[in-house]
C-alpha cells in the first residue's frame, strides 16, 4: 500500500522565484505588485508568462486569475484553484501545484500572493482593500466571529496570545524563549538587504518592546507590510533544463483540524491530533524521512510562540520542549540546532502570508541565500499551525 | 493617505447576529439563562452551537441550563491595538473559561485586576445586556 501523497513525490520542482520590494506602505495596488512579482518569477525561470497553464493561489487573494489573464498574454489555463485558511494555505499552495504537475493537469503552474496590508495601505471599507482586515469588520457578526469579537477578542493576535498563555501554563515556556525566536530571525534579516526590519535586536530589546496582548509583545508579532511574491512550478525533468538548479518538491502533505477562530473547538483537541502535527507525521512518514534529516526550516512565523509550538508539532522536539530548543541561538543560520527562516521571516523580512519564506527555501536549495546553510539538501516549508494547513519538503536535485 | 484608514474603521460596538443555528442561545441569555446544546443520545455538552454531536454525530439535542460555573483555562490582557469600540477599556482581559459542563467559552472577567487572574481560577457567569436583543455572558469571581 502506498502512503498518502507518494504519487506527487519528486515529480514537481520550483523553477522560478520572483517578488516586489517589500515595505510598510508602498502606495501600490495588489494587482500592480502581483504582475511585477509574476514577471520577475518568469524571468528567473527563463520562461514566457504565456507558458503559464496553471494557477494556484490563496482563496483570499484579491487578484484573481481573470484579472491576471490579460496581463499575462491570455495564456490557456487548464488548472486553477485557491487554498483556504489564509496562512494555513502558505505551503498548501505548493502541495496543490505539485498535484497539478504530477497529475498532468498543467505543465507550468504559477503560485503567488500580493498584499497591500501595511496598516496605512487602506483604500476603502471592503475587506480586500488593503490594510488590516479586522479594522473593517461588520458591526453585526453572523459567523464564527460572533462568539469572540463582541467580547473584545478582535484580532488573530488576541487569539494567539491565549494559545501562547496556555502553552506557558502547560510547559512553563518563557518570554526569554519567545525573545530567542525574535532575535535569531532578526539576525537573519540584518543580513538580508531586502528585509524591512534590519535593526539588530537583543533579548533586552525584545523585552523592552511594548506589550500588545499579554504575553505577546510587539517583537513577538509579525510585521505588517506591502509586497508580492510568485513562484513557477513545473515538472522536475523540465526544471532541469531551465535557468537555475531545481528545488524539487520531495514531498507534500495537508491536514485539517485546528482553527484559531474556533478556539472552543481547538482547545479540547489534543495538539498531537491537530492540523500541523498530523501534517508533519504524514509528511515525514510518506517521504521516509525524519525531522533530523532537515537542514533548514521555514515555519509560519506570525508569532514567536507559534514557532516554538511548530517545532513540537513537526517533531523536531517533544511536546513542551520547543522553548528549550530555541535557546542559545537554536534557530540561527550559523550553527543553530535548526536554522529557521533565514530570510528574516515574517517577523522581520516581510509578511507576504508565508510566501516570502518559500522563496528563501528555494534560495537555500539553490545555495544562494545571504545566510546560506552549508550543504543544505533538504528544507521544510510549513503553513500556519493554527489553521487547516500543509507543508512541503524541498530538496536539491 | 491616513484619512482613508480612519474613514474605513469599524466604530460601532460589534454584536453577535443570531442565526437559525444558535438563536436559542441568544433567546436564553436575554432571559437571564445560560444554555448550551446537549446531545440527547450520548449526553455530551457542546459549544459553539452546531447541528450534530461531535462525539456521536447524533442530530438530536436540547438546550440545557448551564451551572454558569467554570475555571479559567487561558487568558490574555489586551493592551492594543483593538477596535475603537474597545479602546476606552484598554488594557482589558479576555479569557477562555472551561465550564463545569466541559465546554469552552470565550469572554471576559469583570472586576478583576489583570495580575489577579490565574489558571484554574473559579468564575461564574453574569449577564450583561448589549442592546434590546443581545445579552452577553461575562464572568466574575464568586
Amino acid at each position: 500500500m502506498t502512503h498518502t501523497g507518494q504519487k506527487i513525490q519528486d515529480r514537481a520542482a520550483i523553477a522560478g522565484i520572483g517578488r516586489t520590494p517589500y515595505g510598510k506602505a508602498l502606495g501600490r495596488s495588489e494587482v500592480d505588485m502581483a504582475f511585477e512579482a509574476i514577471f520577475d518569477a518568469c524571468e528567473d525561470a527563463g520562461i514566457s508568462p504565456r507558458e503559464i497553464d496553471g494557477i494556484v493561489r490563496y482563496d483570499m487573494e484579491s487578484v484573481d486569475e481573470e484579472q491576471l489573464l490579460a496581463g499575462l498574454g491570455n495564456p490557456d489555463l487548464s488548472y486553477f484553484l485557491g487554498t483556504g485558511w489564509g496562512g494555513g494555505g502558505a505551503a498548501a499552495v505548493l502541495v496543490h501545484a505539485a498535484v497539478g504537475i504530477a497529475s498532468g493537469m498543467a505543465n507550468t503552474i504559477l503560485v503567488y500572493r500580493s498584499r497591500a496590508r501595511g496598516k496605512q495601505s487602506v483604500f476603502g471599507k471592503a475587506s480586500n482593500l488593503g490594510g488590516r482586515f479586522w479594522e473593517r469588520l461588520d458591526r453585526d457578526l453572523p459567523g464564527i466571529d460572533k462568539w469572540h469579537v463582541p467580547q473584545g477578542i478582535v484580532t488573530p493576535f488576541h487569539e494567539m496570545a491565549m494559545i501562547t498563555k496556555r502553552h506557558q501554563i502547560d510547559y512553563g515556556t518563557t518570554e526569554d524563549q519567545f525573545a530567542e525566536v525574535a532575535v535569531a530571525i532578526r539576525e537573519h534579516a540584518v543580513r538580508n538587504p531586502e528585509a524591512v526590519m534590519r535593526m539588530p535586536m537583543t533579548i533586552a530589546d525584545h523585552h523592552a518592546s511594548r506589550m500588545i496582548s499579554e504575553p505577546l509583545r510587539l517583537f513577538d508579532c509579525n510585521i505588517e507590510t506591502d509586497g508580492a511574491c510568485a513562484l513557477i512550478v513545473t515538472s522536475t525533468e523540465r526544471a532541469r533544463d531551465l535557468r537555475h538548479p531545481p528545488a524539487v518538491i520531495r514531498a507534500g502533505a495537508l491536514a485539517a483540524g485546528s482553527h484559531h477562530r474556533r478556539l472552543p473547538a481547538m482547545f479540547p483537541r489534543n495538539r498531537d491530533e491537530d492540523s500541523a502535527a498530523r501534517t508533519g507525521r504524514r509528511l515525514f512518514e510518506s517521504a521516509g524521512l525524519a525531522p533530523s534529516d532537515i537542514d533548514c526550516a521555514f515555519f509560519y512565523d506570525f508569532f514567536t510562540s507559534l514557532v516554538i509550538i511548530a517545532l513540537e508539532d513537526y517533531g523536531f522536539c517533544k511536546r513542551g520542549e520547543g522553548g528549550p530548543f530555541v535557546e542559545n541561538g537554536g534557530l540561527s543560520w550559523n550553527g543553530g540546532r535548526l536554522p529557521t527562516n533565514t530570510n528574516g521571516g515574517q517577523l522581520s523580512e516581510a509578511f507576504i502570508h508565508g510566501l516570502n519564506n518559500s522563496l528563501e527555501a528555494v534560495r537555500q536549495i539553490r545555495g544562494t541565500s545571504r545566510s546560506q546553510v552549508e550543504g543544505c539538501e533538504l528544507a521544510l516549508v510549513a503553513g500556519a499551525n493554527t489553521d487547516p494547513t500543509g507543508a512541503v519538503i524541498l530538496r536539491r536535485d | 493617505m491616513p484619512d482613508l484608514r480612519e474613514r474605513a474603521l469599524t466604530r460601532d460596538r460589534p454584536r453577535p447576529q443570531p442565526t437559525l443555528d444558535d438563536v436559542e442561545f441568544f433567546e436564553a441569555t436575554a432571559r437571564g439563562e445560560l444554555r448550551f446544546q446537549r446531545c440527547s443520545d450520548c449526553q455530551t455538552w457542546r459549544h459553539y452551537p452546531r447541528p450534530v454531536c461531535p462525539e456521536c454525530q447524533s442530530p438530536r439535542f436540547s438546550w440545557e441550563l448551564s451551572s454558569g460555573r467554570g475555571r479559567i483555562y487561558t487568558w490574555s490582557v489586551v493592551h492594543g491595538p483593538t477596535l475603537p469600540a474597545f479602546r476606552d477599556d484598554l488594557p482589558y482581559n479576555v479569557v477562555d473559561v472551561l465550564m463545569e459542563e466541559g465546554v469552552h467559552f470565550q469572554s471576559q472577567v469583570l472586576d478583576c485586576p489583570a495580575d489577579e487572574i490565574t489558571a484554574d481560577m473559579q468564575v461564574e457567569a453574569v449577564f450583561v445586556p448589549l442592546d434590546e436583543e443581545i445579552t452577553l455572558i461575562k464572568f466574575r469571581r464568586p
